[in-house]
């Protein structure tokens, strides 16, 4: 399958090695496990624009790293088909990539399997408390498509008595609830 | 209008209904009734926008003719749009938006849900992406029609009155034409039959739900969103939304 590209992102495959000979192509040389587990290292530390606090790693947005022909290559995976921020992060991970010292890192666009909160980390799921986001209830996979919400608990004081203001917030991958113990508005990262 | 191949004819349908509600959905930005509607209508298109997107990357590179998704978007025009006539017109009030939403909901829900298992890989990966942000969609709408049918009489009789509004131009969502048949038989999209059959259900129980009467089956009229013959509403939105492209070419920020 080809990888969907955005459009207007037509220069990423600029970023290709140029010319068929590898003398020719700058920077390119052979990669080792040391190289791929550093990049990931690096990875770790790129944040998601919207939620600062969690890796792309931990978003599972990042699906794999490897080495080819020469330069490192990281498929990611957009989290919603608009999602604005999808360019701005492939942005990032790239900048990330070549200030780490990797050489015209290549980047692919993967949309199967599609991306599903199941893919966030334990991690990633305590971070988003902590900024006060309330992480996915239960496993998308398992959910029957259109039944309610699961009990989502208030990630300020840990009170299940919430209620959902509004089926989506201030991004799409958001719900609006509030809790009505302390009455703190918050965002729920839904599950999908 | 430039015939394509069948499964290009199909992705334009697709794909430009949903460019088209997404930019109808636009229109209630700083006119929706509460904050957080207007946040959620937001959010349905840009789900929309997005889905689109995926689908017109796909016709642009089997177009291939140096043409890219934004290009098919921006500056085609009306007769070269492939979208549903339901998703063309106008909003309305409240509870009109709500109905069309509700059956372009559905439609779509039904319709990803077969193309999740097209024998064509892309097309999978684009409708198993898609089917997770619309189901949400079809949960929402479902959700205000019954609130608004079932709920206060004027609220009742504006839902009755928007159901009414757009219900003919439901046939387009049970009727396929002779593209989709052989897409069909081909594998690559779910039978134009089953979609009709699983919307007519899915319409009929939240109709019921709602307190509202079922309309007897939409005929086909002499309009045909599918092959580029729309209602008067399409040139007035695209005249909006292509301004930018069609005034200073190839502008970007």
């Amino acid at each position: 399958m080809q990888p969907g590209k955005g459009t207007g992102s037509s220069e990423r495959t600029d970023m290709a090695p140029q010319g068929g000979l590898i003398g020719s192509d700058l920077g390119a040389r052979e990669g080792t496990q040391d190289d791929v587990q550093r990049a990931w290292t690096v990875l770790m530390d790129v944040m998601d624009p919207e939620v600062p606090v969690v890796s792309v790693v931990d978003l599972g947005i990042v699906r794999d790293v490897s080495w080819h022909n020469g330069h490192l290559h990281a498929v990611v995976t957009p989290t919603y088909s608009g999602c604005p921020a999808t360019e701005f992060i492939e942005q990032t991970i790239e900048e990330a990539l070549v200030n780490a010292g990797f050489d015209n890192p290549v980047l692919k666009q993967r949309l199967n399997p599609a991306w599903t909160t199941d893919w966030i980390t334990e991690k990633g799921r305590e971070q988003l408390r902590a900024f006060g986001i309330a992480p996915p209830v239960g496993s998308a996979s398992k959910r029957s498509l259109l039944s309610g919400e699961d009990q989502v608990n208030c990630p300020h004081c840990g009170s299940e008595h919430t209620e959902r203001v509004s089926e989506f917030g201030s991004t799409a991958c958001k719900a609006l609830y509030r809790c009505n113990d302390c009455l703190e508005p918050f965002d729920y990262f839904k599950c999908i | 209008m430039t015939k394509y191949d069948d499964l290009i004819e199909y992705l334009l349908r697709v794909g430009d209904s949903a460019v088209v509600k997404g930019q109808r959905l636009c229109e209630w930005c700083g006119n929706a009734p509460a904050l957080e509607e207007e946040m959620a209508l937001m959010n349905v298109g840009l789900d929309l926008i997005g889905q689109a997107r995926n689908w017109l990357d796909y016709a642009a590179e089997l177009i291939d003719d140096g043409r890219d998704a934004d290009q098919l978007a921006y500056c085609r025009d009306e007769r070269a749009y492939r979208n549903l006539l339901l998703v063309e017109q106008p909003n309305g009030d409240f509870a009109v938006t709500m109905a069309k939403q509700f059956f372009y909901d559905a439609w779509q829900y039904h319709m990803l849900q077969g193309l999740v298992e097209s024998s064509d890989e892309r097309v999978a990966a684009i409708a198993a992406k898609a089917l997770k942000e619309v189901t949400y969609h079809l949960r929402r709408s479902s959700e205000w029609v019954q609130r608004l049918g079932d709920g206060t009489e004027e609220s009742h009789q504006r839902m009755v009155a928007g159901v009414e509004e757009v219900w003919r131009f439901t046939c387009e969502l049970t009727v396929g034409d002779e593209v989709e048949q052989r897409l069909a038989e081909a594998g690559v999209i779910p039978a134009p039959e089953a979609i009709a059959e699983a919307w007519k259900a899915t319409v009929s129980e939240v109709l019921t739900a709602a307190t509202l009467t079922v309309p007897e089956e939409a005929r086909s009229f002499y309009l045909n969103g599918r092959n580029g013959v729309h209602s008067e509403h399409l040139g007035i939105l695209l005249a909006e939304m292509q301004f930018l492209q069609r005034a200073y070419p190839n502008a970007t920020w």
